[in-house]
């Protein structure tokens, strides 16, 4: 693995970052407020490619590397948690599977709409009952000749009322458990398919996360994503890619509060000095820091992996765990240092807090994620 | 139609800090970036291609590390680059840098010559200017914005002290352009993935159609007498007050200190 950052890979991080500070920031804390999905920042990404970066050219996308997909993940979530998310499950969740499982008419049909970011996506696998144990499945998909038809529900997802394709995972053979498990395409509007409940959050509180219901659903027969029966196997691959976005919006808010902080701490003065001035601060920077830059270690790691076609999965599980780790605790301590500002909505720091939890949570929980490491090292 | 931009890298900074023994600028260390005026100008040029599809090539002369700046013009969309680099270029005040640049101008084909108003690092706004004198070429400062008829007229609002003129002005002519005339698009993920597959075109001077004695330090009429860092000034203070108390401070003040 090269830990140069390539003179492409510096362009990138260039443009990135004008476009985050010039456009996301200023909206940061407004979409926070008002629980606002960044319809606009989408629209503006779609133009510039950021929604499509690893889908191939010949399907509209960029044909660029899951490294650089990671790095625009994690500087827009320096900036802002929710957009980074929005980026993440669009791209790891919903175009990734159909690049990776989708017949030649599937991605003719849907990746150059997902790559302009003209249409969003979204990914349904959580339910009510079927959360860190995804394999217990209640929406069923039955097949009724010439179509599908799905019933039940969805929880918590991502993207759900601005996105326009959504892949679902759902139940076509219990008997078969985990094998009896499929995954389908599902279009916005498709008759017996409506959004739910919205969810109110503690953080990312803009990226529309609500249920989705299926009351005799119909979908086309050749909406199913991937052969019957690998719907299971699809989820978890598909996770291991979204890891590493996750990892890489951990990754972004840690650095976000980082540069908060650093800058705070030079600002703030106490006891006749600036607070950067304590030793106390210093190796308490020193340490966050420390976290930081070894969680981008395991995102460049495990984009790198990834990108060559490598096993990545056990490297996106501990990118995951430690990213999201760090982003708590580093979060954490950014509200600390900034005091009573800190817990105020006048610092971005305090949306950052807020936003940081989750990553410790969806896409598979820091206990899943050990689970992962674990049964590599005991099989 | 055909435009050829001038760009100039710069470092990003307006802390510059001189050397006080060459008087010239230190440059180590500072990250550089396209100048901002000549960003508006490459977006001027990118918007005539997009509605009149112009050919846009983008010129810079530096050492070789402005190719950063011509790889950036690249993925924001230009067709072609240049790089005059050469040590026969060096040491160029804006005389010889305008000789070089119109130099390599002349061996293109072009109906529009764009520059930015002036550099973030030298702000002597010179450059411009003379390139078009150079080649006998009608020429607007301060463009605000501009219309094309679609044949060979320009119809220019230029900047003045007081307000704005409209001027109409044929190609082939050279504007300068302010960075206000415009909002710069960023580069595209696609862009940038081209952007290192295209050739910068790297020029010696051999290659222009200029007197070599009008280049680099020998045709630099410019002398560097002196340089220094400017000192350091109080931070002043702060009044949050009314106009009319206001103007009783400041009198107040400017007669304390026998100014008025």
């Amino acid at each position: 693995m090269d830990f140069n950052i390539s003179k492409q890979e510096e362009l990138f991080l260039q443009m990135i970052r004008e476009f985050t500070e010039n456009e996301i920031k200023p909206i940061a804390a407004e979409i926070d407020e008002q629980e606002r999905f960044p319809v606009e920042t989408v629209e503006k990404m779609g133009k510039l490619g950021i929604m499509g970066i690893p889908i191939p050219v010949e399907y509209g996308g960029q044909g660029s590397t899951n490294q650089i997909y990671s790095m625009a993940v994690e500087e827009i979530s320096r900036v802002c948690g929710t957009t980074g998310v929005v980026v993440s499950a669009h791209t790891s969740l919903c175009a990734d599977p159909i690049m990776n499982f989708g017949t030649e008419e599937q991605k003719q049909k849907y990746l150059p709409k997902l790559a302009s970011g003209e249409w969003v996506g979204a990914f349904g696998l959580t339910e009510p009952n079927a959360g860190t144990d995804a394999a217990l499945q209640q929406t069923t998909a039955e097949d009724a000749g010439d179509k599908w038809i799905l019933n039940g529900s969805k929880i918590f997802i991502t993207n759900a009322e601005y996105a326009h394709v959504y892949v679902i995972i759902a139940m076509t053979d219990k008997s078969q458990g985990t094998k009896g498990i499929s995954a389908f395409i599902v279009e916005k509007g498709t008759p017996g398919f409506t959004i739910g409940k919205k969810e109110k959050k503690l953080g990312i509180r803009g990226s529309s996360t609500c249920e989705l219901i299926f009351e005799n659903c119909q979908i086309p027969k050749e909406n199913l994503l991937g052969k019957i029966g690998k719907g299971f196997s699809l989820a978890m691959k598909t996770l291991d890619g979204g890891r590493i976005g996750i990892a890489a919006q951990a990754l972004g808010l840690a650095q976000g509060a980082m540069d908060e902080t650093i800058k705070y701490t030079k600002e703030r003065k106490q006891f006749g000095k600036a607070i950067s001035k304590f030793q106390n601060t210093q190796f308490q920077l020193a340490d966050m820091e420390t976290k930081v830059q070894a969680s981008r270690l395991f995102v460049r790691n495990a984009a790198f992996k990834k990108d060559q076609k490598l096993p990545y999965s056990v490297d996106a599980a501990m990118a995951k765990l430690y990213a999201s780790e760090t982003a708590m605790e580093v979060t954490t301590k950014a509200i600390q240092f900034h005091g009573g500002y800190g817990y105020t909505r006048e610092y971005p720091v305090e949306r950052m807090f807020r936003d940081a939890k989750i990553t410790e949570i969806y896409e598979g929980t820091s206990e899943v994620q050990r689970m992962v490491i674990a049964g590599n090292l005991l099989k | 139609m055909k435009i050829v931009v001038c760009i100039k890298q710069v470092p990003d900074t307006t802390e510059v800090k001189l050397d006080p023994v060459t008087g010239t600028l230190i440059r180590d260390g500072v990250p550089s970036i396209i100048n901002p005026d000549d960003k508006g100008g490459l977006e001027l040029a990118l918007e005539l291609k997009d509605k009149f599809n112009a050919e846009v090539t983008v010129i810079t002369m530096g050492p070789m590390q402005a190719e950063a700046v011509l790889r950036e013009a690249f993925a924001m969309g230009v067709d072609k680059a240049i790089l005059l680099s050469d040590r026969k270029f060096a040491g160029a005040d804006t005389l010889a840098t305008s000789n070089a640049l119109a130099g390599a101008i002349r061996t293109l084909d072009y109906d529009l010559v764009i520059t930015g108003r002036q550099a973030i690092d030298g702000d002597t706004a010179q450059v411009g200017p003379q390139i078009a004198e150079h080649l006998d070429i009608p020429q607007v400062s301060y463009l605000q914005s501009l219309e094309y008829d679609g044949k060979n007229t320009f119809t220019i609002k230029k900047q003045t002290e007081d307000g704005y003129q409209i001027v109409e002005v044929d190609g082939p002519c050279l504007v300068t352009v302010l960075s206000t005339a415009n909002k710069a698009r960023y580069m595209t993920v696609k862009g940038i993935m081209e952007a290192f597959d295209k050739e910068v075109e790297i020029w010696s001077a051999d290659k222009i159609d200029v007197d070599e004695a009008k280049l680099g330090l020998k045709g630099s009429p410019t002398k560097v007498k002196k340089a220094f860092t400017k000192g350091v000034k109080s931070a002043g203070q702060v009044y949050e007050v009314d106009t009319e108390e206001a103007i009783g401070i400041i009198l107040s003040k400017l007669k304390e200190k026998f100014i008025i």
